[in-house]
């Protein structure tokens, strides 16, 4: 596969380390509910389809992305820094 | 046995084709010495020697000759090379003749023609399909004395060489913006457009040659030989700036995103390489690969002389070799018709079999002296080493040397299907072709089942267009050739003749026959992909390139169905063998991995270190003197450094530059104790969780200056660490204001410890005060040395002795460590290597990765009061799980030998004394073990169960895989100095 890095271009997979799904959200901090931990944690869909996943550009600029990946295909929508996503995520 | 030396029934013509008569080249075939010329194969070489029988097959060891000239052969396939260079299972007919060439044929004993084993050839119901499958369900006992020696010694191809390869392999990258695969019309067409269009074209084919099936057939372009023509296109490619050419590369593997596999074969060793594997990333991919002919199946197929029909012409028309004397063509299509023309103007007599009724000798036929019977088939043949002799189904019978079989064509959907797109049987032509592309890719010609040359050059250039048109470019003005086909009328499915299905080979290299696919209907195995495992039909080398479309289609007539429904098997890459040697490239022995030294590595060995692998590191173990065993050196240097000074080289640590106002604010959030009070100048032990409450890694973290930190890891865990800082900076808290950078390789650490070691510091530092109360415990300065050359000094402790850390510009290390060494000759000062120093921490009770091997908690090892109450830390809530929190769970002991000077085992388990040893008993285990010099027995850190509340109890340490069972104590885990007066004082 050939990865977009929002800071490099197009890149060969093998230069990315995978982490996994993007879309389970992290407790707050201060958050004591076990639960919540366990399910941010553990549990995973394993969805057909397109999903955002986390990346992180390891042999190369070292950004942690967020890339819009189709689980089926493996076609690749798009990619975004794992910064600018969190951001946007709590704006 | 015909006299070679009569050019008129010589196997070789005295001219035409495409061999250099003036470069004779020399061979041995199973030690006969023969010779070829240059623009042979193999296989024509070994046919134009007289030579056909070239295999046994694999189940049975009937004797089989060659069938095919391209990767269809499924019958040939030799052992090259001799000594260390051995390759087996290269079919001859991909293999390029060269001066010096040696082969063998495999799967016979003890020669080709007198095989033993042939005898089982009687025994063929002995191997039905799914054999294996039966055969497993025997008794158990039987099948690992009886009969899996016995199939190992009789199957299998070819034998591969143990010795290591000499030869190199390469790879590399490859981007262009049109890959062509195959160099036939197509292919050829394809990429000159594309090319004069200024594309950066790839054009890859797995011949020596370009041309493809111009080169094999006598096809005209423009009132010309077709091979005019290829060699014009070849000579505008080799031109054009942005076309790149390679010949001996075969495209065997498409992968996601337009990326494939290629291997190139250097016919020369380049720079001592023999293959290269490319990986190519491609805008877009026209396949161009062509077609292989299918045989007709019929009883008795399988003997040598029988071929394709395809092949007998490639084999005339290119390599000039006669492949018999007395030909039968057998056909379902108009092929026959060239394929009787193209023998009977060789001088060949030719009798011509069409399985159609309404088959009528075309013009290009009249004169030539070719007998037709027509709407008649092959029911049977005789011959030992070579067929005598075919029967007809109306008891004909026709005596030859010869027989050539079209029957049909497949196109090479192989790479097509490998993107996971789904091939479609076209009931036209009654062939599998491509279905919806699935990446950007396009195929063409004879491999889209367009078989004639005009439709090849039409698309061709259709895919150049399109190429083109996609980047935006002005197509040229398309002038195409003209060739001449001859007229192709339409063949008639024959996927096998009926009667004797039992001797009807579909696969001869694994002895499928027609009856085996009807047994696996019988049977359940009624998918073709159960068919195909059951009878392993088109297995192996063949990958289904020879008979597997008849043999679906067996199944489709089994079932009642049509080909269509029953549908192909999956194809998956390699399309064609590839050597392992080529996908390792150089990443072998001392290249497998990246080797990461020290930069006080050459300094150790200059001092005798014995090096260990630590991951990707290479560290110093220990640096025996004269006569000193590892053990002796590593206890000397324990003993040395307890009682005057040692120094050890620490470089590998893992080494963290943190920087920005929020950095404490991050230490307190990745750590799970408090480091919002930590003053410039100190340093702190930090302890690290995952997210899911296990120990990730522990280290000190030095605040070297307002916002500026120092972290240290452990050697294994410093990637992912680092990685770990990254995510929670940039995923988790992009609003902290901290930056990160890695700088192990910046720095050279050496762990300077003992008693000595202060006195022995200041000497290096005369101008700073070193007094416990100027600089104690934890203590972190930051001086020059001469020369502005900058030093990091950290006052912490793994051996429990007084000790420092002294960090220096990577450079500077050995300088540094020969300095110390000097200063503190009459101090005792001593190098220690990484066995000391692990001694060292086991008599202190320190833990390392063996204890950190993340399946421990906090509490485990001992250290839950480093578990902030006040703060939210990573790890906080989910090590608090009733699982994590369980007061009973194995706890951080020391352990010693009860009596004796029994030694402890690492990976020993811990059982209560007086119990059975199994696993219900089981109560923990040894992480760390060691003799201790300091206390002269053997001592040991290890896990148990309630451990904190079982002081002085004695358990067994039992470790069945090297028998021992030894009886410990329970201790604290801090057997040295537990009060830490010696660090501290």
């Amino acid at each position: 596969m050939r990865i977009p890095c929002p800071v490099c271009g197009a890149r060969p997979s093998e230069e990315f380390t995978y982490r996994g799904d993007a879309r389970p959200v992290r407790p707050p901090m201060d958050s004591s509910d076990q639960g919540a931990w366990v399910d941010y944690l553990f549990f995973r869909d394993d969805e057909r389809g397109r999903i955002k996943e986390q990346w992180q550009h390891t042999g190369g600029c070292r950004a942690w992305i967020v890339v819009d990946r189709d689980t089926a295909t493996h076609a690749v929508h798009g990619s975004e820094l794992a910064r600018d996503a969190a951001e946007g995520g709590q704006a | 046995m015909r006299d070679l030396s009569d050019t008129e029934t010589a196997p070789r013509l005295t001219q035409g084709g495409r061999i250099d008569r003036s470069r004779p080249l020399t061979f041995t075939f199973d030690g006969r010495t023969l010779t070829g010329f240059a623009g042979d194969t193999l296989a024509s070489a070994l046919l134009a020697n007289g030579i056909h029988l070239a295999g046994r097959s694999f189940k049975v060891h009937r004797p089989r000759g060659l069938v095919g000239h391209r990767e269809n052969e499924p019958n040939a396939l030799m052992r090259l090379g001799t000594g260390d260079r051995l390759t087996p299972n290269l079919p001859a007919t991909l293999v390029e003749l060269t001066d010096g060439l040696v082969a063998e044929s495999q799967n016979r004993w003890p020669s080709l023609k007198y095989d033993l084993q042939a005898a089982s050839g009687l025994l063929k119901p002995m191997f039905p399909a799914g054999f294996y499958y039966k055969t497993f369900m025997w008794p158990a006992a039987f099948w690992e004395k009886l009969y899996e020696p016995a199939i190992r010694r009789a199957a299998g191809l070819g034998r591969a060489t143990t010795a290591p390869d000499p030869d190199r392999y390469e790879r590399g990258f490859k981007h262009c913006d049109l890959l062509v695969v195959g160099a036939g019309p197509a292919g050829l067409t394809a990429a000159l457009w594309a090319g004069r269009a200024g594309l950066h074209v790839i054009l890859a084919d797995q011949d020596s040659e370009l041309g493809g099936s111009l080169l094999t057939e006598r096809s005209t372009i423009d009132g010309e030989p077709a091979s005019l023509w290829v060699d014009r296109v070849a000579g505008e490619l080799a031109r054009l700036d942005t076309v790149e050419v390679m010949p001996r590369t075969s495209v065997f593997g498409y992968y996601d995103h337009n990326i494939l596999g290629a291997v190139e074969r250097l016919p020369t060793a380049e720079h001592g390489a023999r293959e290269r594997y490319w990986r190519i990333e491609a805008g877009r991919v026209t396949l161009a690969a062509g077609a292989l002919e299918r045989p007709i199946p019929f009883p008795d197929n399988d003997r040598p002389g029988i071929m394709l029909a395809s092949a007998v012409r490639a084999y005339l028309n290119r390599w000039a070799v006669r492949t018999g004397t007395r030909a039968v063509v057998f056909a379902n299509n108009d092929d026959g018709f060239s394929t009787a023309r193209d023998l009977s103007q060789a001088g060949i007599a030719v009798t011509l079999v069409d399985s159609r009724a309404d088959a009528e000798l075309p013009r290009a036929l009249t004169g030539l002296e070719v007998t037709l019977h027509r709407g008649r088939t092959i029911v049977g043949s005789k011959g030992r080493h070579r067929v005598s002799a075919v029967t007809l189904d109306d008891g004909t019978r026709l005596p030859c040397d010869l027989v050539a079989v079209a029957g049909g064509w497949n196109p090479v959907v192989n790479l097509h299907s490998q993107t996971g797109a789904r091939p479609r049987w076209d009931s036209i032509r009654d062939c599998f072709v491509p279905g919806q592309p699935r990446q950007n890719e396009s195929s063409v010609g004879a491999c889209a089942g367009r078989f004639t040359t005009a439709e090849a050059i039409q698309d061709g250039a259709h895919a150049a267009v399109e190429a083109i048109r996609a980047l935006g470019k002005p197509v040229p003005e398309l002038d195409l050739p003209v060739p001449e086909d001859p007229p192709a009328g339409r063949g008639e499915a024959l996927w096998y003749v009926g009667g004797r299905d039992s001797h009807t080979f579909l696969d001869p290299q694994h002895d499928v026959t027609v009856a085996d696919v009807k047994l696996a209907h019988r049977e359940g195995y009624r998918s073709v992909e159960h068919m195909k495992r059951y009878t392993t039909l088109g297995m192996a080398t063949d990958q289904g390139r020879f008979g597997n479309v008849n043999g679906m289609a067996v199944m489709a007539e089994a079932r009642g169905l049509s080909v269509a429904e029953v549908g192909t098997t999956t194809f998956r890459p390699p399309y064609t063998p590839v050597s392992v040697g080529a996908l390792a490239g150089r990443k072998r022995q001392r290249t497998f991995m990246p080797l990461r030294r020290s930069p006080l590595h050459d300094w150790a060995a200059d001092r005798g270190a014995i090096f260990a692998e630590a991951g990707l590191w290479q560290r110093s173990r220990a640096f025996p003197q004269a006569g000193e065993s590892l053990r002796e050196a590593a206890f000397r240097e324990t003993t040395q450094t307890r009682t005057h000074v040692g120094i050890c080289d620490v470089s590998t640590l893992g080494k963290i530059d943190i920087q920005g106002p929020d950095a404490p604010e991050l230490l307190n959030r990745v750590y799970t104790n408090g480091w919002k009070r930590l003053a410039v100048g100190r340093a702190r032990y930090g302890l690290m969780l995952r997210e899911d409450g296990h120990v990730m890694d522990d280290g000190t973290t030095s605040c070297l200056a307002e916002g500026h930190y120092h972290m240290t890891t452990t050697t294994g865990q410093a990637p992912k660490v680092m990685s770990h800082l990254e995510w929670c900076l940039q995923a988790l808290w992009p609003e902290l204001d901290v930056q990160v950078q890695s700088v192990t390789d910046q720095w050279a650490g050496l762990a300077v410890a003992g008693p000595n070691s202060r006195a022995l510091l200041q000497r290096l530092l005369p101008g700073v005060d070193l007094s416990n109360a100027a600089f104690p415990f934890m203590g972190v300065g930051r001086y020059a040395l001469a020369g502005g050359v900058p030093l990091r000094l950290f006052r912490i402790s793994f051996s429990g002795e007084l000790a420092y850390e002294v960090n220096v510009p990577a450079d500077y290390g050995p300088a540094l460590a020969d300095k110390l060494l000097e200063l503190g000759e009459d101090l005792g000062a001593i190098p220690y290597g990484l066995e000391a120093l692990d001694v060292m921490r086991i008599e202190k009770g320190h833990v390392t990765a063996g204890e950190l091997d993340g399946r421990t908690t906090a509490a485990d090892l001992g250290m839950a009061g480093l578990m902030s109450s006040k703060k939210d830390f990573i790890g906080r809530v989910l090590a608090q799980r009733p699982g994590m929190a369980d007061p009973s769970r194995p706890r951080l002991v020391g352990l010693q030998c009860a009596d004796g000077d029994e030694r402890i085992r690492a990976g020993s388990h811990l059982l209560p004394t007086g119990t059975q040893t199994t696993i219900d008993f089981d109560e923990g285990w040894v992480s760390s073990a060691t003799w201790s010099p300091t206390f002269g027995r053997h001592i040991a850190l290890g896990f148990l169960k309630n451990g904190g509340e079982r002081m002085g109890e004695v358990v067994r340490a039992v470790d069945l895989v090297r028998g021992h069972d030894v009886q410990v104590e329970v201790v604290s885990p801090h057997f040295y100095d537990p009060e830490g007066t010696r660090q501290r004082g």
